[in-house]
């Protein structure tokens, strides 16, 4: 056996310990699911699985509820997002002047101010609004939160679009939303769905603000979750069982859109 | 257009001259500034308006629960926030958190890269199951870490540990911040390596080989070639990481409530808890401040950045 062969067998087993590793807890917590509350004490990887704790959980409650508002705030927040950033960024890539710039440049800080540093003013202005414990309160709180992603990951797509196109375009006579939609929506297509994608998985997993802003009209599923952490009792499997469904989907997303993850979040710093 | 001639063409653009390319003031350009507007003024509301409010909360007198108390209140609010005797506490809960966070995900971050950067087999999926941990809601790590991981008589590290007879550790009670600072790095962890995998790509692979033909082993490669060449995508998951765990509060909240006593209380757990438990929303945005001013030390180098990196983009 060479040893470029053996150095890759010992290669792939150390990535493949680390990558088992990583993924355990949620493995456990997936296998958790499908026990019974009983079996969930006990560390057996053979067991009769059961969907008696998926029954519970949605007997239990109104996980319909939490379920329906986690898909409204964060499809409501990214809708919103995409009205907001993609004529911004379509200005941006496509008539830039000097403070074009320093304008998305602005934008993007944004994003760094610390959620918990304007808490306060944001809890009484909602209060006062009437918007506290709203589906609409969340929504316009993540739209703004998420827009400098959105600003930033269209004016990147945009600016992959050859210019030669537009120009010929614009001679036909297409005005801004002929050109948007007609030109730009089906070239650039594949990067601003994964964009979409992007955002819904941060509304959805967004936790700060949900946690502070909700009480019992408009919590969504990591609210739901967050009511097991009670100490009235552990029930492990149910708590597996509806963590699960919460994870499971915007999981597979994220697998998805893992290379649109660094783009999105760095600002392009890191290429 | 194709049946025009030349001179046609020619005639149709001095009748529509053509937009004006990129990078040019154009008329065009300033007139759809209007597109930018909604964008703009939204996240200027978003700047202006809760931050201002913050920052005047923050010297006046102001209590949820008791309207009585108010009026202009200078300093009163920062010197009583210095003086709560969970302050100087959180101030090095968070240090201390923040800062091994960033230690850990930085050490992982890096290794995981060499490691992934390298051809295996089933190394896509194996990927994919190390950034798994960044797409799950923080509620969620939480409680699994909580209760099957970490539980003093169920959890797997007790189960483990029970084996050859090592005492069981009741980590949340025993040593609650470091229990936080687990969970944290394990959610920030894939995101440090996904960046750093990504900036690994463009290493010259020419220079580690004469590197190698020069003499240098790996760990001296690995020191002065893939470390510098790593720099700058490092300083870019220290600051992106330092901004978003400076508001982490959801992995507290579930699992220690910023206890036990204020063993696991930050600056983010502190002004919730004083303005949204205590309901003194002056003191409140006073820490508020605070952590604003913190964030913004690291996002003057972060933006900075980001601003000679469109320069050189155009």
């Amino acid at each position: 056996m060479n040893k470029e062969l053996t150095k890759k067998w010992v290669i792939t087993l150390v990535g493949w310990v680390i990558a088992i590793t990583f993924f355990f807890p949620i493995f456990w917590m997936a296998i958790t699911a499908f026990k019974t509350e009983k079996g969930a004490y006990s560390p057996d990887l053979i067991f009769w699985p059961t969907l008696e704790s998926f029954a519970d959980v949605f007997a239990r409650s109104n996980y319909f509820q939490y379920a329906r508002n986690s898909i409204l705030i964060s499809f409501g927040s990214t809708i919103l997002c995409f009205i907001l950033a993609v004529p911004a960024a379509y200005k941006i890539a496509f008539f830039p002047t000097k403070r074009t710039q320093s304008t998305l440049l602005w934008m993007l800080s944004t994003k760094m101010m610390p959620s918990v540093g304007v808490l306060i003013p944001i809890y009484i202005l909602w209060q006062y609004l009437g918007l506290l414990d709203t589906i609409p309160g969340l929504i316009i709180i993540f739209t703004l939160i998420n827009l400098p992603i959105a600003v930033w990951m269209s004016y990147t797509y945009f600016c992959e679009v050859p210019q030669g196109i537009l120009e010929a375009a614009r001679i036909d006579g297409a005005d801004v939303w002929k050109e948007l939609w007609y030109l730009l929506r089906p070239m650039t297509m594949p990067g601003l769905a994964s964009t979409a994608l992007l955002l819904i998985i941060f509304s959805w997993n967004e936790a700060f603000w949900s946690i502070n802003l909700s009480n019992a009209n408009a919590q969504p599923l990591t609210m739901f979750i967050a009511s097991y952490s009670s100490p009235e009792g552990l029930f492990w499997a149910k708590l597996s069982a509806a963590s699960f469904l919460a994870v499971a989907p915007i999981m597979v997303l994220g697998w998805l859109t893992q290379k649109q993850l660094v783009r999105g979040l760095t600002f392009g710093a890191v290429k | 257009m194709t049946e025009l001639s030349y001179e046609a063409v020619e005639a149709e653009k001095a009748l529509h001259p053509p937009v004006s390319p990129p990078g040019s003031a154009g008329r065009s350009g300033r007139l759809k500034s209007w597109l930018m507007a909604p964008a703009v003024i939204s996240l200027l509301l978003w700047m202006i308006v809760p931050l201002g409010m913050t920052i005047y909360f923050s010297f006046i007198r102001y209590n949820l629960l008791n309207p009585t108390n108010s009026g202009f209140a200078f300093f009163e609010n920062y010197i009583f926030l210095a003086g709560d005797p969970s302050f100087w506490p959180a101030i090095i809960n968070t240090l201390l958190f923040i800062g091994s966070v960033l230690v850990i995900s930085i050490v992982f971050g890096v290794l995981f890269a060499v490691l992934y950067d390298q051809e295996f087999f089933g190394k896509n999926v194996a990927m994919l199951l190390v950034i798994a941990p960044f797409f799950v809601m923080p509620t969620v790590s939480a409680l699994v870490w909580k209760n099957m991981i970490m539980h003093p008589v169920y959890g797997l590290i007790s189960l483990v540990c029970q084996k050859p007879g090592l005492p069981a550790i009741d980590w949340f009670a025993q040593y609650p911040l470091f229990s936080v600072i687990v969970i944290v790095s394990w959610e920030w962890i894939p995101f440090s390596f996904l960046i750093l995998v990504t900036a690994i790509k463009s290493l010259d692979r020419e220079q580690r080989e004469a590197a190698a033909i020069d003499g240098a082993g790996p760990i001296a490669q690995f020191f002065y070639i893939v470390v510098p060449h790593l720099g700058r995508a490092m300083a870019v998951v220290v600051m992106i990481e330092t901004i978003f765990l400076l508001s982490v509060f959801a992995e507290i909240y579930t699992t220690t409530g910023g206890g036990p006593g204020n063993a696991t209380t930050t600056l983010a757990y502190l002004v919730y808890a004083l303005g949204l438990q205590q309901f003194d929303a002056g003191i409140a945005s006073a820490g508020g401040i605070l952590a604003v001013i913190l964030a913004n030390i690291v996002s003057i180098f972060l933006v900075r950045m980001l601003a000679r990196n469109l320069q050189t983009a155009n």
